[in-house]
């Protein structure tokens, strides 16, 4: 490895760390209101993140992920409840669920490519989310169910409250970046892009590109079930809205705006998608309007997300 | 030695080759002419696999080169730089290096020698490979095959479009893959590089092997190109 490319490496590791602080130094200063928020959006940021390795690094559009979401949730949410699990296996079963459950879809739906790649996952997670409406004496379906407070429990500190809430989500979210920072510039990571890019001349090269797609939804499908189970055991909440096919959207527009392809674009994108709905909202009725207006804004000026275009702009460094 | 024996390979239904057998030997350089629609492309990609091949097969020493998937191919020392260079665009010339490095398990002994064949590659190892000119960008395609430490390089028109500085450069990383003993295959159209690359030719015409000579004899001879393949 050269100078240049650990300047490179030094800088985005510097830069992935500097926002954890950021967001650690915000922590004491935040009102409540503010500190729940924030970890609602830390925790479906890490969803992004999974959802960013499959569309953003591999260049596979899923239109399904809701359905890992969803088997984190359950499997947190359910093995708490009838299970009696407490938070840290409940959330270690929410991951499980989630990359057992992409292992399975991605053996069958990487057999198509494309718009029926797209098609297919969306069919998986329908049927995931009919399945929870179906099994409603089990799943409670829409209504859902709380869980109980013995589960949400982390070294004798309950999860409830604000501090908590923040500070839980706070060291998940710094996890899942500093892994996904490290998958991007791994081995794996650089040929999930050369996929992405050129997956005929990834095979030329030598690579079983049928294997790192693979990888690359079941790892995708790991972080989409701990932030399934992170948002369970966080909230007390589990319910089959979060297998609809919204949740398979919106981690898809959060990466688009935040930036494909980029470590902190899921951060980022969640964070604007949130706070503009929050702030419009306040403002006027027709807050959907307005938050559309603006998505299109961003579209048009900035085309590859907003972190895409500080790469393409003033830091080509970037992770 | 790369053995290719009587191969058939389609596109569609249309039959691309008929029956192509020919043999790349370690030390020499391999130049395949023929025009457009002849089949070069073709024949190079039936060796990578990238063409599914019905009839005759493909061996590189004991090892059945078109009985394997596609990605096995380069694994067993088959370099190939397509035509139009194909790089990763949004990866850095380091990394593009290391995606070819890693295929074999080669590391920084085997970079470090293609760093030094293309001395410009190293002081853009930061750089996007999409913002690299097209010349660069052609010594970044021929160094990434050249880092699976190949015994057997498939070269498509590599000089096509470059100035004559990086033509040049090109050539002489193909006579010192060639002083090293790698069997070096290489698909051209224009007559004065392969007079001045080829130990022996290669003449391609709608997909059959109309002649292998010499290049000494296309030397004396440049009208043979023409006579046997329409080029030249």
């Amino acid at each position: 490895m050269t100078g240049r490319d650990r300047s490179g490496g030094t800088r985005a590791w510097g830069l992935t760390v500097a926002v954890l602080a950021a967001l650690a130094a915000m922590w004491p200063l935040l009102p409540d209101y503010n500190q729940i928020t924030l970890a609602r959006v830390m925790v479906f940021a890490i969803f992004a993140i999974g959802y960013n390795i499959l569309f953003g690094y591999t260049g596979l559009l899923s239109l399904g992920h809701a359905l890992f979401f969803a088997a984190g949730l359950y499997a947190a949410g359910l093995g708490a409840r009838d299970g009696g699990l407490t938070a840290v296996p409940a959330f270690l079963a929410g991951i499980l669920a989630g990359a057992g459950l992409a292992a399975g879809v991605g053996a069958l739906a990487l057999r198509t490519a494309g718009v029926a790649f797209m098609i297919v996952t969306l069919m998986f997670a329908q049927a995931g989310y009919l399945a929870l409406l179906y099994f409603n004496e089990w799943t409670r379906g829409d209504e859902g169910f709380n869980l109980p407070a013995a589960s949400r429990t982390v070294l004798g500190l309950e999860l409830a409250g604000a501090d908590m809430r923040y500070g839980t989500a706070l060291a998940l979210f710094a996890l899942a970046t500093l892994i996904a920072t490290w998958l991007a510039r791994s081995p794996l990571g650089r040929v999930m892009v050369a996929v992405r890019e050129n997956e005929a001349r990834a095979a030329m090269l030598g690579y079983d590109t049928g294997r790192v797609k693979l990888a690359a939804v079941t790892i995708s499908g790991a972080f989409s079930g701990a932030a399934g189970a992170a948002y369970g055991l966080i909230d007390g909440y589990a319910g089959a809205t979060f297998a609809s096919v919204q949740y398979s959207i919106l981690p898809l527009l959060w990466v688009l705006v935040g930036g494909a392809g980029t470590v902190l674009g899921p951060l980022v994108g969640a964070v604007f998608m949130f706070y503009l709905i929050d702030l419009t909202s306040g403002l006027t009725d027709a807050y959907m309007l307005v938050a559309g207006a603006v998505l299109v804004l961003v579209t048009l000026f900035a085309p590859r997300g907003i972190m895409g275009e500080v790469r393409r702009r003033v830091a080509r460094w970037l992770p | 030695m790369l053995r290719i024996e009587g191969i058939d390979a389609y596109h569609g239904r249309a039959q691309a080759l008929h029956g192509v057998s020919l043999e790349a030997r370690p030390g020499e350089i391999l130049c395949i002419m023929g025009r457009n629609g002849a089949g070069k492309t073709t024949l190079l990609k039936a060796v990578m696999g990238l063409v599914a091949v019905p009839a005759g097969r493909i061996r590189l020493g004991e090892v059945t080169l078109s009985d394997l998937p596609a990605h096995e191919v380069p694994r067993h020392g088959i370099g190939y730089v397509p035509q139009g260079r194909r790089l990763f665009a949004e990866l850095t010339v380091a990394e593009n290096l290391a995606i070819g490095l890693m295929t074999r398990g080669h590391g920084a002994a085997t970079r470090e020698r293609v760093l030094t064949l293309f001395p410009r590659l190293r002081e853009r190892l930061d750089q996007r490979a999409g913002t690299l000119s097209g010349g660069e960008q052609q010594m970044l395609a021929v160094g990434r095959a050249l880092c699976l430490e190949p015994s057997v390089l498939l070269l498509d028109e590599p000089t096509e479009g470059l100035q004559p500085s990086m033509i040049g450069l090109i050539q002489d990383v193909a006579r010192q893959m060639r002083a090293q003993g790698v069997a070096v295959v290489l698909v051209e159209q224009r007559l004065e590089a392969v007079l001045a690359l080829a130990d022996r030719v290669a003449f391609l015409e709608t997909g059959r092997l109309r002649s292998v000579i010499p290049a000494e004899a296309l030397r004396e001879r440049p009208d043979l190109a023409a006579t046997y393949a329409g080029v030249g």
